[in-house]
């Protein structure tokens, strides 16, 4: 089989380059270069395609670098930017997997002739009764399933994730068997176009959109506080916000247009549901019984799921609600809602927090 | 390391890449090995066998000269084109202070060094040249002193990406009127196979070339620079050459480049012709495709360059398809990564950034065959049909 790897300059993408080599495929190694702004530091950085060629020559296999900055800032950087002025929070590393590595990435490997494209993500892709499946990675504690839940049953189908069946410490363990000059080197965390010796996020968005002062309320109106910048504040945060007084107070609302933040007691920002928009699906649509994850790391929680149609032919409008079986804090709107079967393995699909909940909450 | 032995496999490419570098002149390859065997001397030394190295330089120097129309002693030998662009440029300023001038079509050697010294950039003409109003209005408001004064303008003599010439009589018309204090340099390295520099240098005060552009040597280039130009040493150190520029000399580059010179001069007339027929072949043979854009008019460019947009293709896809066809192209040029930055070239002259994504540079020279160019063709036509079939299905849903 042909098959292009997509090699960060990490040790996942370069053991899953590797075993693939060793499998016998035809390997081409390519690296994509995403952010040409100030950061440059992240997973693009210079001396990544540096770690990621060297470790093509060891291996034997061609490298190449594809020059994807402006569609990254159009699909990833851009609406972040916005989404934050407007309150909105989205995970820039979901959107470049669905715009860039599961979308363009695919394309073009598609044209090139390519049969698959691989990723050193911790994720395993079975193929069982005639579906394609997207299961968590063996690696509890790195499964990324949750980052690439976008995968539909084409994609799958073309779609390799090497080092999803193994642990972190099996991974490097190849890479040291093989002599990978990657091998022992630490894991990525940042978002990639964000430097934290640069200020991190805040700074980063304070050169791209105005911040604005908001005042802090309790749950009765009243003001115990201000914070710079309420594009900044997320649901659930405590730092920064909690005012005076005894009881541990979280964020329960952020009303960015109105320049207000509502702290209160953990159960004041539980729901007995979500709304989550632009629903993906691995094997179409689904209702029933799931186990949703709301963060990278997460801990998945029952619900049951329910779809709601959109008038007229544009399913992009979907909506689907997830009903907690236990009241759950809000999640922060733009945040992505995963869903997998009751035993907590298999991705069913996913969607997007909505900014406005749609359903009365009770709690 | 990894040293390349198959000469066979290098034989399946097609190489049409020229202006990135052209093959070493087989005259030039021999005329550097003894200085790097047996004729090993330090030519700053003071016995024999140093005067004899220091010989072989002085001799090349002469060469050069004669081949750029200055003096002997007007040449620099420096380590390569960037570094004599740096000179002139970064030169200019550290002795006069003011300001550089440049257009926003030149090579990043120049571009970067106008930039760092917080000179002016000037948009082009639709061929990508400087544009003379704009350079003539910036010089007629400049003061002639201070630290606003414009002390050196900067202009290639053709651009490495289209290819396109620039009449640098033109560009000294006006700098000389409305600013005759300021240094005119240009950067040849792109003219050096097909313009007569003798042309060229009555008008410029600098000239910036680079030996692997002519079949020399990669890590030797020239500065010619008028005697008395104000121009400070870059590299510091032993003054080796006449205290403009220091750092051992590279004898053996050195001697190779001016063979590889004084040969490129001689057949230049001769190859100019050749080439500019095999330019016409190739973009006759390409044009079957279609919806094809050439950059550059024929006559306002040099033959060595066919600078070409497909629309509804992406280069990246199209060399990868080249590459793999084993024709060695290019399209933009290169960030650190490796990877291909959108064209500032095109940019400036105003061409659709989409419509620049379709860009290709097939570059000929001196080893090109008309049966390059034929394999050429059949390579580009095949995968421009390939990326568009492709591209056509995706919109209608279909997947092979």
């Amino acid at each position: 089989m042909k098959v292009l790897v997509a090699m960060s300059g990490g040790v996942d993408s370069s053991v899953a380059a590797a075993l693939l080599k060793e499998a016998g495929h035809q390997v081409v190694g390519v690296t994509l270069r995403l952010w040409g702004g100030e950061s440059d530091s992240g997973c693009c950085s210079v001396s990544d395609v540096d770690d990621a060629r060297r470790v093509a020559q060891q291996l034997g296999i061609d490298h190449l670098v594809f020059n994807f900055s402006d569609d990254f800032q159009r699909t990833v950087v851009d609406p972040y930017v916005n989404d934050h002025a407007v309150g909105i929070t989205p995970n820039p590393c979901i959107e470049c997997n669905r715009h860039l590595k599961f979308d363009r990435l695919f394309d073009r490997a598609d044209v090139l002739g390519f049969d698959a494209v691989a990723t050193g993500h911790h994720a395993r892709i079975e193929h069982v009764g005639g579906a394609w499946r997207l299961l968590r990675g063996h690696d509890s504690a790195k499964d990324q399933s949750y980052v690439v839940h976008m995968l539909d049953q084409e994609r799958l189908s073309r779609c390799l994730f090497p080092v999803g069946t193994m642990t972190k410490a099996e991974v490097r363990g190849h890479a040291e068997r093989l002599g990978l000059r990657t091998a022992h080197k630490p894991d990525s965390q940042d978002v990639c176009f964000i430097t934290s010796g640069g200020g991190g996020r805040s700074d980063f968005l304070r050169r791209r959109i105005p911040l604005h002062t908001a005042d802090v309320v309790d749950e009765s109106g009243r003001a115990i506080g201000q914070v710079d910048a309420v594009e900044l504040v997320t649901l659930g945060q405590r730092r920064g916000v909690a005012g005076g007084g005894g009881t541990k107070r979280f964020v329960v609302d952020v009303d960015v247009p109105g320049r207000r933040v509502v702290v209160g007691p953990h159960e004041a920002s539980l729901v007995d549901s979500e709304v989550g928009t632009a629903p993906v699906w691995s094997n179409g649509p689904f209702e029933g019984e799931v186990m949703v994850q709301c963060s990278a790391h997460g801990e998945p929680r029952r619900a049951r799921l329910r779809r709601v149609e959109a008038s007229g032919d544009d399913v992009t409008s979907d909506r689907v609600v997830i009903e907690w079986h236990e009241g759950q804090r809000r999640v922060s709107p733009g945040q992505s809602l995963v869903f997998y079967d009751p035993l907590g393995d298999w991705v069913i699909g996913g969607a997007t927090t909505s900014s406005a909940p749609v359903v009365a909450t009770t709690h | 390391m990894v040293v390349p032995q198959d000469i066979a496999e290098n034989d399946e490419l097609v190489y049409v890449d020229h202006a990135a570098t052209t093959p070493m002149r087989s005259s030039a390859v021999e005329a550097m090995v003894p200085f790097l065997a047996h004729e090993y001397a330090n030519p700053s030394g003071s016995h024999r066998f140093a005067r004899r190295a220091r010989q072989a330089i002085d001799e090349a120097r002469d060469m050069v000269a004669e081949v750029i129309g200055c003096t002997p002693g007007e040449v620099v030998f420096t380590g390569s084109g960037t570094e004599g662009d740096n000179m002139a440029i970064r030169g200019v300023i550290e002795r006069r202070g003011g300001r550089a001038v440049c257009s926003a079509a030149e090579h990043h050697a120049v571009l970067h060094c106008v930039e760092h010294e917080h000179g002016h950039v000037l948009p082009t003409d639709e061929w990508g040249r400087i544009d003379l109003d704009h350079l003539d209005a910036l010089l007629a408001a400049a003061p002639d002193t201070g630290p606003d004064a414009i002390n050196v303008v900067s202009a290639m003599a053709v651009n490495n990406e289209t290819g396109s010439i620039t009449d640098l009589e033109a560009v000294s018309k006006v700098v000389r009127r409305r600013a005759p204090h300021a240094v005119l340099h240009t950067d040849a390295v792109q003219a050096a196979c097909w313009i007569d520099l003798r042309a060229v240098w009555p008008h410029v005060d600098a000239l910036a070339l680079s030996a692997h552009k002519f079949g020399g040597p990669k890590g030797v280039g020239v500065l010619a620079m008028r005697n008395g130009a104000p121009i400070a040493p870059l590299v510091l150190g032993g003054g080796q050459e006449r205290d403009r520029r220091s750092g051992t000399h590279n004898v053996a580059g050195i001697v190779a480049t001016a063979i590889a010179f004084v040969e490129t001069d001689r057949e230049r007339r001769a190859e100019h012709e050749r080439v500019a027929r095999l330019r016409e072949r190739l973009i006759d043979g390409v044009s079957v495709v279609g919806d094809m854009y050439r950059t550059m008019p024929a006559d306002r460019s040099v033959p060595g360059v066919a600078h070409l947009c497909f629309p509804g293709v992406e280069n990246e896809a199209l060399l990868y398809l080249l590459d793999e066809a084993g024709v060695c192209a290019s399209a933009a040029s290169a960030c650190a990564s490796g990877a291909m930055e959108p064209s500032h070239v095109l940019a400036a002259m105003g061409v659709d950034r989409s419509l620049a994504h379709g860009a290709l540079r097939l570059s000929l020279g001196h080893t090109t065959t008309e049966h390059d160019v034929d394999r050429v063709v059949e390579a580009v036509v095949s995968a421009v049909r390939h990326l568009r079939e492709r591209a056509a299905n995706k919109k209608s849903g279909v997947r092979s």
